[in-house]
């Protein structure tokens, strides 16, 4: 009896420590303590705008405008001893635009050194994750450099998601130095002469300084949604010393002049919706407001359907709708009365719609059997102002893991 | 004039401020193994990488920006 007692103990420990060894940790749990890589995203776009209200002639004149960008970007990632995740992220971005209204910076000229540049945009980032406390903060550092513009920015932020982990609050702060070359219109320039490279310029500086906070929650299992605002204090010097002003009856014309601070408010709101096993809607409204006496809406609403698991194609609208700036009159309207004056067409009342339609492919075997090519997605839109610009754009992002 | 897409304005955010109470007080919790469908790419709440460039222009050819992620300052854009 003794035995059997023994024999059935030693059975129940032999089964016990069976299940009680350690299991083989699955791969997708390995936590690596080196700088690993995580993915590189490469986005690439073309873009072409034609009207005919460039401010740099005033309010009239073409806008025609092509730019040609390319960014690529870099996650790198590592766990620490604490169990913490430190995720790095590198980004290099490059446009290059030729434009006919800059090149009317000088009216004599043609073709002139304005007529195309070409800008820099480096950045770096790093957050820090701490799942267990559900918790992440972050910083991170860019710059801009064109010919007559240099921009560096600097930002940190602090995210913590609640208890159950459905929903997340953050916080950023950011702040941009801005520098930014004086370049008069030609004709206002003393001499008439300049524009060339080497010239000694005068230069202004911009510095804007923002707070941005989101909350987003979990509804259930198919609705997620999130709340944004931002705000935003630019001081300086906000307008463009090449955006020609022209005055009633003068021919002559003044450099664009705006108020040397602006307050700005966006409040926004997504809620992205798996409607059954195919489609997805997402949404975005946003209400803004500043104190140049802008106000705008923005409605936008894109529906990814999924043809297969790896394979959707998506159309988008986007509505947008802004009133004019108080400082805002078309060409040979403003007064000498006026402190403040720009025929600047951005900033004057319209409404503008773009739509347009995107794929996107991830086979689980890799775009076009290439194994670390994780990701093609091809989009394209039309855009146009009820003031009369259009723009079409085109873009491709791929990413490799 | 003013007053009026003033007052349209107020009962937009009203709306949106009820509509937002009435989504906050539905929620139920979701277990990480529940969220499948929450954590396609597609279903992220920030905008998409692809959108990069868009955002760019949209916020040099309009007045307003901001509230989507997109950067709050630096950079020209002036053309």
């Amino acid at each position: 009896m003794k035995k059997i007692c023994l024999s059935v103990a030693g059975l129940v420990l032999t089964l016990f420590s069976a299940f009680a060894q350690p299991t083989i940790k699955d791969s997708s749990q390995y936590k690596p303590r080196k700088l690993t890589f995580e993915e590189a995203n490469l986005v690439t776009s073309y873009y072409h705008q034609d009207g005919n209200n460039s401010a740099v002639t005033g309010g009239i004149g073409s806008e025609k405008l092509s730019d040609y960008s390319g960014a690529i970007d870099i996650k790198l990632s590592k766990w620490d001893r604490k169990n913490r995740k430190h995720n790095f992220d590198f980004e290099l971005g490059v446009d290059h635009y030729t434009s006919a209204s800059s090149d009317k910076v000088d009216l004599q000229a043609n073709s002139s050194a304005s007529s195309a540049d070409t800008r820099f945009y480096p950045s770096a980032s790093w957050s820090m994750e701490n799942e267990k406390k559900g918790s992440t903060v972050g910083a991170g550092f860019s710059a801009s450099t064109e010919f007559d513009y240099q921009s560096f920015g600097a930002n940190i932020n602090v995210a913590q998601k609640t208890k159950n982990r459905n929903g997340e609050f953050s916080a950023k702060f950011q702040a941009y130095i801005d520098n930014l070359k004086y370049i008069l219109p030609g004709e206002l320039r003393p001499g008439n002469g300049g524009g060339r490279e080497g010239d000694d310029y005068p230069s202004k500086s911009r510095n804007s300084f923002s707070t941005s906070f989101s909350y987003s929650q979990i509804i259930n299992k198919n609705l997620q949604i999130m709340f944004l605002l931002d705000m935003v204090y630019q001081k300086g010097y906000l307008g463009l010393p090449f955006h020609r002003v022209y005055f009633q009856n003068e021919n002559l014309p003044h450099v664009e002049n705006l108020p040397g601070s602006r307050f700005k408010i966006p409040l926004g709101f997504r809620a992205n919706y798996f409607a059954g096993d195919k489609v997805i809607i997402r949404t975005f409204y946003r209400y803004y407001h500043d104190d140049w006496g802008l106000n705008a809406h923005t409605f936008d609403i894109e529906t990814p359907v999924k043809i297969t698991p790896f394979f959707s194609i998506t159309p988008f609208y986007r509505y947008y709708n802004q009133g004019a700036v108080n400082y805002f009159a078309p060409y040979q309207t403003h007064t000498a009365a006026d402190q403040f004056y720009t025929s600047n067409y951005d900033l004057s009342k319209f409404n503008s719609n773009f739509y347009g339609a995107g794929f996107r492919i991830a086979p689980p075997k890799g775009v076009f059997g290439m194994q670390h090519l994780n990701m093609l997605e091809i989009r394209y839109g039309h855009y146009t102002k009820s003031v009369g610009m259009q723009s079409d754009i085109i873009s491709l992002n791929l990413k490799f893991k | 004039m003013i007053k009026k897409r003033n007052d349209r304005s107020i009962t937009l955010v009203t709306s949106a401020f009820i509509m937002s109470t009435i989504l906050l007080t539905s929620c139920t919790t979701v277990k990480e193994y529940q969220k499948n469908k929450l954590n396609d790419s597609e279903m992220q709440l920030s905008s998409r990488k692809i959108q990069k460039t868009e955002m760019s222009f949209q916020s040099y050819r309009e007045g307003a920006s901001g509230a989507n992620g997109s950067k709050t300052g630096g950079g020209c854009g002036c053309n």
